[in-house]
C-alpha cells in the first residue's frame, strides 16, 4: 500500500506532479465550476499537461449560508427548518442528529413508536438522496437513461414521505422529542408495494448501468484510494466503505432502534470509482430491507412525539450526537448555556470530508476520469457550504 | 402511449386548421397571383420544355393543372431538381428534420418520458418547426478575439460538406447527383474534411474547452478513419468498383454484402457512430468534462446549421451503410408498372423502378438511423485512451480479417465475375 507521499513522489517520478517554472506554460489551467455543467455550486480549479490532470485545488463556500450562526439566534424548535435547507434532498437525517443532540441536552426520552417512525423517514429519505445522487453520477459519465431511470423512480419515495410528513422535500420532520405526525392509515401496504417495484428496478439498473461493458471501463481501477489514505484523509460514508472499511455508524454507534435492527454494512475491497459508485447502490438494496423491518416491527399504537416545554431548555452543557446520512456520518455538536438558544452550534458534514479527498485522486488521472472521480466522492457542495 | 394535452380539443385543432387556410387563401389572392402576374408581364421568361411560359399558358395552367405535367416532367430531368430537391439537400434535410423528432420520442419511450409534447397538438410534431424559429430568432454571439471569418464559415462549411456526401449517394436507379467512378473514394475525401472544420472553428473560438474538444474531435476522427476505409474496401473487392451504383447492383445480382462481411458491417458501423460523435463516442462534446466541447460557443443558427449538417451527416452514413452492405434500392416490387389518377394524369411523372427503389432505400436507412440512435439510450460516454485504443488496434484488426475473407470469395471463384453466387 502506498502512503500519500509515496503517491506524490510516484507521480513526480512519472512528471505529472512537477514541473518546471519553465515549462509551466505547457500547462492549461481549467476551471471547473461554479457555471460548468460538471461541477454543482462549488470549484475546483485544475492544472492539465495534455490529457493528465497536474494539480487540483477545491475552492468550496459559493453557497455558505451561516447555518451554525442562524442556530444561535433562535431556539431549539425555530432551528429545524433552516437547518434542513442545506440538503433538502436528505433533509430527515440533517434533523435526525441535531434532534438527538438536543434531546440529550434537555433531557426527553423519545416514545418507541416516534424511534420507528423517525428512523423509516430516515431509510425512505436516504432513498430519495441516493437515487438523486446516482441520476447525477449517470449524466456526469454520458449515461442519459441512468439519468432519467432513477429521477422518475425517486418519487415513489417522494410520494411516500409525502404521505408521512405532508411536504414532498424539506419536511421538517423531526423535532426534539419525537416526529411531527402519526404514520396515515395504509401507509405500510402502499410502502410494500412501491418497495418491491423498486427492488425489481434496481435490477434494471445493475444491467443498464452498472455491468455495461463501457462503464466498468470508465471506471474500474481509476481514482483509487487506498484503506491507509482513506483513514489519513478521514473520508467517511459510502467513501470510506468502498475502501474496504465496514464502517456505519447505524452499526458502529447505533442510535434509537437501530440495534434492533437486522443488516449488513455493505462495503467493497477494490478501493476504485467502481466501488464508491456501487456501495450507494447496495446501501439501497440494504435499505429496502431495513424499510420492511421496520414497517414489521413497528409498534401498533402509541404516541409519537414526547410532550415539550413551549421554549425546551436544559442545563448548561455540551451534545455531540451524530447519524449516518446519506453521504456519512453527520453530527452535530450543541453547546448549551441554559437559555433556550443554542450558545454555538457546530455541524460535522461527510461531504466536506470527502471532499477533501478528490485532489489526492485527481492529481494523475486523464481530464475524462474527472467527473466519474469527483462525482463517485459522494459530495453535495450545498451541504460542504453550510 | 399516445400522450395529448389536457384541454385538446379536436374541433378546434379542425377549426383552426380552416382558419390557417382561409387566411392562407385570402393572402394569395389578394397578394400572391397580381405578384406572378406582375414578375410574368415584366419579365422576359426562358422556354420550358418546348414551349414558352407566357402569361397565357400560365393562366391556362392555373384552369387546367394538368398542362403543368410536361414541365414538372422537364424539370425533373433538370441539375437543379438532382441537386436541390430528390437525391439531393432538401430529400436529406428532410430525413434529418424526421430523424431529430423520430430520436427524440424514441429516446423518451426509452427513458420513461414523454418527450416533446406540445407543439403541433398531437405528439409535438411542430417541435423542431419552434426549436428552428427560436434558433433563427437569437442573436449570434460572436466571442471577442475570435477569429470572425473563421467563425462564420464553419457552420456553413460543416453544411455544405455534408451535403457534398449526400450527392454521391444513389437513392434509385439512376438518381444520384453525381454519378462519379470513383464515388467511394470521394465519399471519404469529403469526410477528411470535418476534422479540419472541427479544428478550424474550435481554433477560432479562442476559448479553451472548445480547443479541448476541437484536438479531441480530430483524435477521434483520424482513429477512425483507417477502419472506416478499410472496412469499406472488403465491399469494393468484393463488388470490383468503386462506384456506389456499381456497388449496388453487383449486390442485386449476387447477396447482400452483410452476410458475406458482417465483421465489415459492424466495424463500419463503430466507425460511423465515432466519425457522428454520437454517444459512446461523443467525446468532442462531453458536457460534464469540456462542457460543450468545441460547440461551446456557438449560439443561435450558427448552433443550428452545426447540427443540421451533423443530423445530414448521419442520413449521409446510414445510406452509405445501406449502399455498402444491404443491397441499396433493392427490394420486392410492390408498385404497378403504371398508374393513372382521375382529373389529373400524374402517370407520366411515375417511374416504377424510381419510386420502388426510393421505397426501399428510405425504409432501410431509417432502419439505419434508428440503430445509430440506440446506442444514446443505452451507453455511457467512453474515454479517449480506450477510444483510440479501439479505434487503432481492434478495429483495424477486425477490418482485416474481413478483407481476408473478401479476397478469400473472390479467388475461391464464389463471388466476382462468374462466381458461383452471382445470378
Amino acid at each position: 500500500m502506498t502512503s500519500l507521499e509515496d503517491k506524490f513522489e510516484e507521480s513526480k517520478k512519472l512528471g505529472l506532479q512537477i514541473v518546471k517554472e519553465s515549462e509551466e506554460d505547457r500547462l492549461m489551467t481549467l476551471s471547473i465550476g461554479p457555471q460548468h455543467p460538471g461541477s454543482g455550486h462549488f470549484r475546483f480549479t485544475i492544472k492539465v499537461d495534455g490529457d493528465y490532470i497536474v494539480y487540483c485545488d477545491p475552492d468550496p463556500g459559493y453557497v455558505h449560508r451561516g447555518e451554525e450562526k442562524m442556530c444561535e439566534y433562535r431556539n431549539v424548535i425555530q432551528n429545524i427548518p433552516h437547518l434542513e435547507r442545506p440538503v433538502i434532498h436528505d433533509s430527515n437525517n440533517i434533523t435526525y442528529s441535531y434532534s438527538l443532540a438536543v434531546e440529550e441536552l434537555v433531557g426527553i426520552q423519545v416514545p418507541r413508536r416516534g424511534q420507528y417512525i423517525r428512523a423509516l423517514a430516515s431509510e425512505l429519505n436516504r432513498q430519495v438522496y441516493t437515487l438523486y445522487w446516482l441520476a447525477i453520477y449517470g449524466i456526469f459519465l454520458g449515461h442519459s437513461t441512468m439519468f432519467m431511470w432513477p429521477t422518475g423512480d425517486r418519487e415513489l419515495f417522494i410520494d411516500l414521505l409525502e404521505a408521512l410528513t405532508g411536504a414532498r422535500v424539506t419536511h421538517a420532520f423531526n423535532i426534539p422529542g419525537g416526529v411531527r405526525n402519526d404514520v396515515p392509515d395504509g401507509f405500510k401496504d402502499r410502502c410494500l408495494r412501491q418497495l418491491r417495484y423498486f427492488q425489481k428496478r434496481l435490477k434494471e439498473y445493475e444491467d443498464i448501468f452498472y455491468n455495461m461493458p463501457l462503464f466498468r471501463q470508465r471506471t474500474e481501477g481509476v481514482g483509487v484510494l487506498s484503506k491507509e489514505d482513506a483513514v489519513r484523509l478521514g473520508v467517511t460514508g459510502s467513501v470510506v466503505r468502498a475502501s474496504g472499511i465496514p464502517y456505519d455508524i447505524r452499526k458502529a454507534e447505533p442510535y434509537d432502534i437501530y440495534n434492533e435492527i437486522d443488516f449488513k454494512v455493505q462495503y467493497m475491497k477494490s478501493c476504485d470509482c467502481f466501488a464508491r459508485s456501487y456501495v450507494p447502490f447496495l446501501d439501497m438494496q440494504e435499505s429496502c430491507h431495513i424499510i420492511e423491518q421496520l414497517l414489521d416491527k413497528m409498534p401498533q399504537s402509541g404516541e409519537v412525539r414526547a410532550k415539550l416545554q413551549p421554549n425546551p431548555k436544559g442545563p448548561p452543557g455540551e451534545a455531540y450526537r451524530r447519524v449516518e446520512s446519506g453521504r456519512g456520518a453527520l453530527g452535530y455538536y450543541i453547546v448549551s448555556d441554559g437559555t433556550p438558544k443554542p450558545y454555538r452550534v457546530k455541524i460535522s458534514v461527510g461531504s466536506f470530508r470527502n471532499m477533501l479527498a478528490l485532489p489526492y485522486l485527481l492529481v494523475g488521472q486523464k481530464l475524462a476520469d474527472m467527473p466519474a472521480v469527483y462525482w463517485s466522492l459522494n459530495y453535495w457542495p450545498v451541504e460542504a457550504d453550510r | 402511449m399516445a400522450t395529448y394535452p389536457q384541454n385538446f380539443r379536436f374541433g378546434e385543432f379542425v377549426g383552426s386548421l380552416i382558419w390557417l387556410i382561409f387566411w392562407i387563401l385570402i393572402i394569395v389572392t389578394l397578394v400572391g397571383l397580381p405578384l406572378i402576374f406582375i414578375v410574368l408581364f415584366y419579365v422576359p421568361l426562358p422556354p420550358v420544355g418546348d414551349q414558352v411560359l407566357t402569361p397565357y399558358l400560365f393562366l391556362t395552367m392555373v384552369v387546367d393543372p394538368s398542362r403543368t405535367i410536361p414541365i414538372i416532367q422537364n424539370l425533373m430531368t433538370t441539375d437543379l431538381f438532382r441537386v436541390a430537391m430528390f437525391p439531393g439537400f432538401s430529400y436529406a434535410a428532410l430525413i434529418a428534420a424526421l430523424t431529430i423528432f423520430i430520436e427524440r420520442k424514441f429516446l423518451a419511450k426509452m427513458q420513461l418520458r414523454i418527450g416533446p409534447l406540445y407543439a403541433g397538438k398531437i405528439e409535438g410534431i411542430f417541435q423542431l418547426i419552434a426549436d428552428g424559429l427560436k434558433l433563427i430568432a437569437k442573436e449570434i454571439i460572436v466571442p471577442s478575439g475570435a477569429d470572425k471569418p473563421m467563425f462564420w464559415a464553419a457552420p456553413i462549411m460543416f453544411v455544405s460538406t455534408a451535403a457534398g456526401v449526400v450527392a454521391l449517394i444513389p437513392v434509385a436507379p439512376g438518381y444520384v447527383v453525381a454519378n462519379i467512378d470513383v464515388g467511394l473514394l470521394a465519399v471519404f475525401a469529403i469526410l477528411g474534411f470535418f476534422p479540419l472544420i472541427a479544428l478550424l472553428f474550435s481554433w477560432a473560438s479562442n476559448s479553451k474547452y472548445p480547443f479541448i474538444g476541437g484536438l479531441r474531435a480530430l483524435h477521434q476522427m483520424i482513429a477512425f478513419e483507417i477502419p472506416f476505409i478499410l472496412s469499406a474496401l472488403s465491399v469494393v473487392i468484393l463488388s470490383g468498383t468503386l462506384n456506389l451504383t456499381g456497388i449496388v447492383d453487383s449486390q442485386i445480382n449476387s447477396y447482400w454484402f452483410i452476410f458475406f462481411l458482417p465483421i465489415s458491417a459492424f466495424v463500419f458501423y463503430i466507425s460511423s457512430l465515432a466519425e457522428l460523435e454520437r454517444i459512446p463516442f461523443d467525446l468532442p462534446e462531453a458536457e460534464s468534462e469540456i462542457v460543450a466541447g468545441w460547440l461551446t460557443e456557438t449560439s443561435g443558427m450558427i448552433y443550428g446549421l452545426l447540427q443540421l449538417g451533423s443530423y445530414v451527416k448521419t442520413y449521409a452514413l446510414a445510406a452509405l451503410f445501406v449502399v455498402l452492405f444491404l443491397g441499396g434500392w433493392a427490394g420486392p416490387m410492390i408498385f404497378p408498372e403504371h398508374i393513372q389518377t382521375p382529373i389529373i394524369n400524374i402517370g407520366p411523372l411515375y417511374n416504377q423502378q424510381a419510386a420502388n427503389g426510393t421505397l426501399w432505400f428510405t425504409l432501410k436507412t431509417f432502419g439505419m438511423i434508428m440503430l445509430m440512435l440506440l446506442p444514446r439510450g443505452i451507453s455511457p460516454r467512453i474515454r479517449i485512451d480506450i477510444l483510440l485504443h479501439t479505434g487503432w488496434y481492434k478495429m483495424i484488426v477486425l477490418s482485416f480479417i474481413n478483407i481476408f475473407v473478401s479476397l478469400a470469395l473472390i479467388y475461391g471463384g464464389i463471388l466476382g465475375p462468374g462466381g458461383l453466387l452471382v445470378r
